[in-house]
């Protein structure tokens, strides 16, 4: 099975991918914080049930994982896949995820709320991912009543996700943006507008390879669909902006923009020891290189999923062996070089 | 913007605190803020963000923060710690607390986005129902017994069909 992050429209675009994530909680259980483990452990069930015992296709295609029987390792690449949040896997309290074949959707049971439903796919396709997650979302309240609220919608754990319970987001790749130090300004005047810009990993994540999430804050008295268009509209800005700066650069300082990014293939190519930040960074200035056209490719080379694929949990994974940081670091060069061996 | 305490940075950091009921404002850099006391660190803007909001909206409630919510127990005071709803009456519970917050937060109280097919039929029936208890009011009041009859029947059959659910 491909997974979303295996398509090419994860290549080539500033937009790399669009996500959903709605939280719900069941009407029934006191929310999380509250929840006894023998009520979690129902709630599971509860969920479970609601998309395996559904007659739709959906049932077959998910795989429920009880995130208490897993390794740190394994718990660690679902996060770098992002099919789990941080929340949910550090928790010491019964959860678990259900995961579709393809990654698209993942519900995750008893994080913050009860329920995390979470849609994504690949470039500029929010709307897409909305109409799978409201999918989702009907199903699962099929034989699940939700804890909803004429005044204040869908209740949730933390008052700033009431009403709508939606984040809608976008990860976008802006190497020039932050290259010019606009960042910070960039964060400050979407705030304004409802928005927040995270790093790559979420909430109190560090920026890693110019990847950053875009979302809305607000979820109350707008709706989902007047929620995703303000995130479109603010997205379409930045998108102009990085377009822009990319432009400038290409006519008035091609040469050292060449130099960059030439500078990092090289070291990519030949590296024997890489740490995963270092290579992120490197990875950036490539795939900013293909989107330009400086780099030439024989198309089969995504950096999105190399970029997912080093990563400490995925690369262990991927070895299928326990392996000390040092060792990571030289599996980790080797793969790159891999990868990009005839591609480039 | 430079960052007020260095004057040196940008400053990307705006916090507002509230010290009596005074409102004292902030701007400041990432290291700045890191640095002064009683500003959150960057880990924890968050939380800071949610505190000053809980401080604006709490003015002349400090008398109820030991009131609890009759389901899960939880008090405001032990709310305003966590930032965790207890359970989903502590919304009905605080509800005079959080309006002003929600307000700040959001900029609106009211949920204008997707209903539930579960709650969401019973919300159709309910606003059916006031909507005729309306009709049946004006019906009496011209003496249209005929009419009144009928539209009692009707909010009757919904309120059936309510109990069967
Ligand atoms: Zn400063
Ligand atoms: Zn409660």
């Amino acid at each position: 099975m491909n997974k979303w992050y295996d398509s090419s429209e994860t290549g080539d675009n500033i937009v790399i991918s669009s996500r959903i994530r709605l939280a719900r909680n069941v009407k029934k259980y006191p929310f999380s914080c509250r929840l006894s483990e023998e009520q979690a452990y129902n709630l599971i069930d509860d969920v479970k049930n609601s998309i395996k015992n559904s007659r739709t296709v959906f049932g077959d295609s998910f795989d429920f994982i009880n995130l208490n029987e897993k390794s740190e390792i394994e718990k660690h690449s679902l996060l770098e896949n992002h099919s789990v949040s941080p929340e949910l896997i550090n928790k010491n309290k019964p959860s678990a995820v259900l995961i579709k074949d393809d990654e698209t959707v993942s519900i995750m049971i008893n994080e913050e709320d009860h329920i995390r439903i979470q849609t994504v796919f690949p470039g500029y396709n929010i709307k897409k991912a909305w109409e799978l997650a409201d999918k989702i979302d009907n199903l699962v309240e099929e034989s699940i009543e939700y804890a909803f609220d004429e005044d204040y919608g869908y209740l949730t754990s933390c008052i700033t996700n009431v009403g709508t319970g939606i984040r809608a987001s976008f990860m976008i790749h802006i190497p020039l943006i932050e290259m010019f130090g606009q960042v910070e300004n960039l964060g400050q005047a979407i705030s304004k507008f409802g928005m927040t810009l995270r790093g790559i990993y979420g909430e109190g994540s560090e920026p890693l390879g110019s990847i950053y999430q875009i979302s809305n804050q607000v979820t109350l008295g707008k709706s989902e669909c007047e929620i995703i268009d303000a995130l479109k509209n603010v997205t379409n800005q930045i998108i102009e902006q990085e377009n822009e700066l990319r432009q400038n650069l290409m006519k008035n300082h091609r040469i050292d923009l060449e130099d960059k990014i030439f500078r990092s293939y090289g070291v990519l190519s030949n590296c024997r020891k890489i740490n995963s930040k270092e290579a992120m960074q490197l990875l950036s200035d490539l795939r900013l290189g293909i989107i330009t056209g400086i780099l030439e490719t024989n198309g089969d080379v995504n950096i999105y999923k190399i970029m997912m694929d080093i990563q400490p949990g995925n690369l262990i994974k991927n070895m299928s062996k326990n392996v000390s940081a040092d060792e990571r670091d030289i599996q980790r060069a080797k793969y790159i070089r891999k990868c990009l061996e005839n591609n480039i | 913007m430079l960052c007020e305490k260095c004057n040196k940075n940008s400053a990307t950091i705006y916090y507002q605190q509230i010290i009596n009921g005074e409102k004292k404002e902030f701007h400041l850099c990432n290291e700045c803020a890191s640095k002064m006391q009683g500003v959150p660190s960057f880990d924890n803007m968050f939380k800071g963000f949610l505190d000053s909001f809980m401080d604006m909206g709490n003015v002349g409630y400090a008398k109820q923060s030991s009131f609890a919510c009759p389901s899960c127990k939880m008090t405001f005071d032990e709310f305003r710690q966590t930032n965790k709803v207890g359970c989903a009456d502590c919304y009905n519970a605080f509800k005079r607390q959080f309006g002003s917050v929600l307000k700040n937060i959001h900029g609106s109280v009211r949920h204008s986005g997707k209903i539930p097919k579960n709650a969401g039929a019973k919300l159709y029936t309910k606003r059916e129902i006031e909507k005729l208890r309306e009709e049946l009011k004006g019906a009496v009041e011209n003496e249209e017994y005929e009419q009144a009859a009928k539209i009692r029947d009707k909010i009757r059959e919904l309120e059936g069909g309510n109990f069967n659910e």
